[in-house]
């Protein structure tokens, strides 16, 4: 509220009458509820001051109060245009935390998944660029794709867009051949649509002119930023965590890590557009290597058993009821897990304390740490210029504010 | 080779911030090292800058309040990107007057991390460039991750657990 006040011209030293804008917080060339009063001088930013938190949902609060297994509704709501990363994510820190060995099979299975969100976040992401250089086509083109994910998430885990996907230690369910099908057809008939994207965007003289050297960033300052994922690759830097620290066997699979030059609107663009190329060979390679064997870990004291088991077998029911009254033994300790998540890396950082809650969990959301260089980012440019920037930044209010 | 990469680290630490260190542990395989609160800022600088270490990415930051020990901590995870390194360091102050030298004059990424632990931890980064809630809603009194700030009101009537132990 202290900032619409601030709205009235003031007059600077030098005498020259500035403008403020507020950008937000309902804005529709946002995506998302962020503020940010601009100081203008005609069309040219001078200064801008972000105000965050308009979503703010207190997580890392409400997690000290939940059994772990209750916590991954909540990574849902953090990014959701990607949740099942984060849904198996937190499965993973608390796995390494009881540390649950999981079944080959699983993680090559929480590999296709990942990917298949990794592309729809992305999709997302560089469709609404398109959108906010004016070329909606594309947009409406590619939603429909990102619909053929949700209705494979919908078979695997029954919900489309805050997932809660999987358990600790594995699958609810193994995938069905109706999942098989869809994941199937969607490999199949994706990479041409996904060309003929490419093809509307990437050669494109307007879409060229507006997003080259707009909202660049130099290697270092994004670095000194904390910058990951896309947007850091983008300037150059070729830090991702699959490569680097492999989780869930990302180590099997053949990938390329793409980086950009000038870290600008169109090099994230493109970054993000061959990242979905190589996502859809990681999902091909995991199909085609998948092992067989068991869909969950034997960890009975934090995997729910089946459901008939609960009614008709004395340990099922007793384990059922442990797990659900939150009176399994955890081990103490401090363990950090992160996964590369649609927006980078996306971490996790859990203190036990042996009770049936964390005694503190804090969420590396990079969306919040990388949002900060936007005022740095959009100095001296227009204000269409900002609009590109912060879309093609990917800046998710449910990550950002948590 | 990733672990004499930590011993050279721990040996150069100590060489320089002996009297520094209070405990080093390595939970889940990452480095983690207790040190006394003053020289903070000198060490990560030194973490920073010196050729052989170069932990330059801070991959997070945040506060941790240990009731017990009328203490909160403050957390500094560092990442040395070209070795692939982790380090995590953890500083303790009196919850009376949680006050510590600010990071952002070494990471611009500290400045929205520390506001954020200013907020729920009522930590004061002293120097920080623009110290307040980010978010929380500005009038908020209190810092609400902190352990005495239940989640629910506690005179609720209406929902008895203590069957269960809790």
């Amino acid at each position: 509220m202290e900032a619409l006040k601030t709205i009235e011209p003031k007059i600077d030293q030098e005498e020259k009458q500035y403008s403020y804008l507020n950008l937000g917080p309902t804005h529709p060339a946002t995506h998302g509820i962020f503020q940010n009063v601009l100081k203008m001088d005609g069309e040219v930013i001078i200064d801008a001051e972000p105000t965050i938190g308009y979503i703010h949902r207190a997580f890392e609060k409400l997690a000290e109060r939940r059994p772990f297994y209750q916590i991954t509704p909540i990574t849902d709501r953090m990014n959701y245009c990607s949740s099942p990363i984060n849904n198996i994510g937190w499965h993973m820190t608390v796995e390494k935390l009881l540390g649950v060995e999981v079944p080959k099979r699983v993680q090559y299975l929480r590999v296709i998944i990942m990917e298949l969100a990794r592309i729809t976040d992305h999709l997302v992401c560089n469709a609404v660029i398109g959108v906010d250089t004016g070329a909606l086509t594309g947009f409406v083109y590619l939603f429909q794709q990102r619909e053929h994910v949700y209705e494979i998430y919908e078979e695997i885990c029954g919900a489309r867009l805050t997932t809660n996907l999987g358990r600790i230690g594995g699958f609810e369910r193994d995938f069905s051949p109706k999942a098989w099908a869809k994941i199937d057809k969607f490999i199949t008939e994706f990479p041409p649509i996904l060309k003929e994207f490419e093809k509307l965007l990437v050669r494109n003289r307007i879409f060229m002119d507006r997003t080259i050297g707009v909202g660049g960033i130099t290697a270092e300052r994004a670095l000194n930023y904390s910058f990951s994922g896309p947007n850091l690759r983008a300037a150059g830097v070729d830090y991702d965590v699959r490569a680097m620290n492999p989780y869930s066997s990302y180590e099997d699979f053949n990938f390329i890590v793409p980086v950009g030059t000038n870290g600008d609107t169109y090099d994230r663009f493109m970054v993000r557009q061959e990242e979905m190329w190589q996502s859809l060979s990681i999902i091909k390679q995991a199909i085609s290597k998948l092992p067989e064997g068991p869909f969950h870990a034997t960890v009975p004291d934090f995997y729910l058993p089946p459901k008939e088991d609960v009614y008709n077998n004395m340990e099922a029911l007793i384990y059922h009821f442990k797990i659900v009254m939150g009176e399994t033994d955890v081990p103490k300790g401090e363990v950090y897990h992160s996964v590369e998540g649609g927006n980078g890396e996306l971490g996790f950082y859990l203190i036990s304390d042996g009770g049936r809650t964390p005694f503190r969990l804090h969420l590396r959301r990079p969306c919040f740490i990388y949002y900060q260089a936007y005022p740095e980012m959009i100095k001296g440019s227009m204000l269409s210029d900002a609009i590109l920037t912060m879309s093609s930044m990917n800046v998710i209010a449910g990550e950002l504010d948590a | 080779m990733e672990l004499n990469k930590e011993q050279r680290t721990l040996e150069l630490l100590k060489e320089k911030f002996e009297d520094q260190i209070l405990q080093i542990e390595s939970p889940y395989n990452l480095l983690t090292i207790h040190l006394r609160a003053e020289k903070i800022v000198e060490v990560i600088q030194f973490l920073y800058s010196n050729e052989e270490t170069q932990y330059q990415y801070l991959t997070t930051l945040c506060g941790i309040h240990y009731p017990d020990n009328n203490e909160i901590a403050v957390m500094y995870q560092l990442h040395n990107l070209p070795v692939n390194h982790r380090i995590r360091l953890k500083i303790f102050l009196p919850i009376e007057n949680p006050s510590t030298p600010t990071i952002t004059t070494i990471f611009s990424a500290a400045n929205w991390l520390e506001r954020e632990t200013f907020d729920f931890y009522g930590v004061i980064f002293s120097g920080h460039p623009n110290l307040k809630r980010i978010l929380n809603v500005e009038d908020m009194i209190i810092h609400p991750l902190r352990k005495e700030y239940p989640l629910e009101d506690q005179r609720r009537e209406d929902k008895v657990d203590s069957f269960f132990g809790r």
